[in-house]
């Protein structure tokens, strides 16, 4: 015992592990009334690091060639030791990831995170959120089916509607006139090492922040406003071992669903591994029907919504981009009085509502081939969407809102 | 606690409509009795496979030495399967014949079957391999119901007989039904088994780690909600000194 104490004191001394532990873990305070909704902030980290040791064992035995690729996977399916596992755990923690973080996300809407003082806590969030897109998507390339190839295809074609420069965007994304072999090169490099260098980056700078400003909670009151004679707020907590323990509950639950997904339906009925995606990319076949991977679908279903104009495709896509783009501005378009939505006026909570209608509309649609009705659906929907962030500096501002309470409520 | 529930509540209501437009499109396809814990079903599948389908299909990412895992013996994968002499247990099946002269006889090089119960539900297999019909319009005599036009013929027609279609007219719209016209060296009731163990074993074929998947996951569920009492437990002892 003496002897470690001897050793923390040698590192401490060269190295601060003691103050970080302390000013990170043991001794950051967090509100003591988190409610089910803050779990997903832990879990997100979790599922990052899931995806990151699954993928390096896929990587020892995936080949990015467009020649070896589909049979790579088979392989790793087939003849490496637990590559099904290693493989479902990946594809599985992929489409996870998002339920994650579109729930983290919800949590965000509902209890006013985003607000003062956590605008940059926020951008650096969405920021992780778009990168996990351009993961998701270079990855999906990698098996080389015909959902990887025709996804890519789709979704690159959409950069060559850009006036001027678009063909040549497109080209330089893909490195060649189609999606080839180079594009699989690139997606692949893209995949294992640009991307998660730079996520795994700004996931630290998302925790630096939040230490920084502390969290928000349920009642969307500063804790801070009330602190003890040692400047410790007094309905804080240590996060260690009080969430610590309460995030380990957490980390069990997701771990059952997450494994009853792997073990009894890795492809979810054909959602988080499409059937047409186990027959090898064909350039010279197009399939009937294109669909995206769930996660996107709400934003593919409002670039299919919006009509081409002088015949180009680029409105939808300004669309699609905007309605990714619209959350970066929460901070600055909410003028509520109050932040949770526990003391937020019927206005609020009608608009919140039919924005998660709207979400869960078009993701719906987005995954059906489009029809006349289907398309006025969407639009409808496009349009409640984007009514949520365009009229909320007035629909937050007339709300009547209830009195926040002085503390936080814990039971 | 309020707001999952009213979540929940949102998401039925979302989903509802949705999986009823869902479920309206599509041929109806008949259920495969698919039971990957009958092993003479699935032996009986893999004879049948590499009997008939080895001729055009391939199945290359399979390998024979795989069959062990529905309890062939390595005797009985080279003799019951015919194995050609001098070909090793752990190489993949391969198809007898060559992918440019299928391409040559039948217009469509013959896809291979390794993952085709991914790509294609065990349903519509088990409907597929019964819906050839005679057809004396299509180069191979052969047409199918739920594949219109297909280059494949009937290659199990000796064992199932020949089918014709018989369209009766109704009030605006036409409906086809299949007839035995010719039987074949099986009862139609025969025949169906026999397609219901090869529907079983292209989907062993399409995922074998689907063997064991099931069974591990029993028990890794069953550790994980032991561990969820344990967890829950420390957390409600943990927090106990927190005050109101």
């Amino acid at each position: 015992m003496n002897l470690l104490k001897k050793l923390l004191g040698w590192i401490d001394a060269r190295f601060p592990l003691t103050a970080t532990w302390k000013a990170h873990v043991s001794e950051y305070y967090a509100p003591k009334n988190f409610n089910f909704w803050y779990f997903f902030g832990s879990l997100a980290l979790m599922v990052l690091v899931i995806q990151i040791v699954s993928g390096i064992f896929l990587t020892m035995n995936y080949k990015p060639d467009a020649l070896f690729a589909f049979a790579s996977v088979e392989y790793i399916m087939r003849d490496v030791q637990w590559g099904w596992l290693l493989r479902y755990i990946h594809s599985t923690g992929a489409s996870m990831f998002f339920v994650v973080i579109y729930l983290h996300m919800f949590r965000g809407l509902m209890y006013g995170s985003y607000r003062n003082p956590r605008e940059l806590l926020w951008i650096i969030g969405m920021v992780i959120y778009l990168m996990l897109m351009a993961e998701a998507f270079m990855g999906y390339l990698l098996p080389w089916g015909q959902m990887s190839f025709w996804g890519a295809q789709v979704i690159v074609n959409l950069f060559s509607s850009v006036p001027f420069i678009g063909p040549d965007l497109s080209l330089l994304i893909r490195g060649d006139y189609v999606i080839s072999d180079v594009t699989l090169n690139r997606f692949f490099a893209l995949h294992v090492i640009a991307i998660p260098l730079l996520l795994v980056g700004i996931v630290v700078a998302h925790l630096v922040a939040l230490h920084e400003v502390g969290s928000n909670n349920p009642d969307g009151i500063e804790i801070k406003k009330h602190k003890n004679s040692h400047g410790k707020p007094l309905d804080g907590i240590p996060f260690h071992p009080y969430y610590t323990v309460k995030d380990s509950v957490g980390v069990v639950g997701f771990l059952i669903v997450f494994c009853a997904i792997i073990f009894f339906a890795p492809d979810m009925g054909g959602y988080f591994l499409e059937d047409n995606n186990f027959v090898p990319a064909n350039p010279m076949k197009t399939p009937e029907h294109i669909a995206p991977v769930w996660y996107f679908t709400p934003y593919y279903a409002i670039l299919r919504a919006v009509p081409p104009m002088f015949g180009s495709q680029f409105p939808g896509v300004v669309a699609m981009g905007v309605a990714t783009m619209a959350f970066f501005f929460l901070p600055w378009l909410d003028r509520g009085k109050v932040k949770s939505i526990r003391y937020r006026g019927p206005i609020y909570k009608t608009f919140l509502t039919l924005f998660v209608i709207s979400f869960i509309g078009l993701g719906t649609l987005g995954l059906l081939p489009a029809s006349p009705v289907y398309t006025v659906i969407a639009r409808v929907l496009a349009v409640v969407y984007f009514a949520f962030f365009l009229l909320m500096p007035w629909y937050t501002k007339i709300d009547k809102c209830k009195p926040e309470p002085d503390r936080v409520t814990f039971k | 606690m309020n707001a999952i529930k009213k979540l929940g509540t949102l998401l039925l209501l979302i989903t509802m409509p949705v999986a009823a437009i869902a479920s309206g499109t599509g041929v109806a396809l008949d259920r495969a009795p698919v039971d990957l814990e009958d092993k003479v079903s699935l032996q009986r599948g893999a004879k049948l496979f590499t009997s008939y389908c080895l001729s055009c299909h391939g199945a290359v990412y399979m390998r024979y030495n795989r069959l062990k895992d529905i309890g062939m013996s390595e005797e009985q994968i080279r003799k019951d399967l015919l194995l050609p002499e001098g070909m090793k247990l752990g190489s993949t099946m391969q198809a007898a014949m060559d992918k440019e002269a299928a391409t040559q006889v039948y217009g469509v090089a013959p896809p291979d079957l390794s993952v085709i119960a991914r790509s294609r539900s065990p349903d519509w297999l088990y409907t597929y391999m019964r819906s050839f019909y005679v057809d004396s319009s299509r180069p191979s005599g052969w047409n199918n119901a739920i594949f219109p036009n297909v280059g494949m013929p009937h290659i199990l027609a000796e064992l199932q007989g020949e089918q014709k279609l018989e369209i009766s007219h109704g009030e605006g719209h036409e409906a086809g039904k299949l007839v035995l016209d010719k039987p074949g060296t099986m009862s139609p009731a025969e025949y169906d088994v026999a397609i219901a163990d090869l529907t079983n074993y292209l989907v062993f074929m399409g995922e074998p780690a689907k063997l064991v998947r099931h069974k591990l996951g029993f028990i890794v569920l069953g550790f994980l909600f032991l561990l969820l009492l344990l967890v829950y437990a420390l957390k409600k002892e943990i927090w106990k000194d927190i005050g109101h």
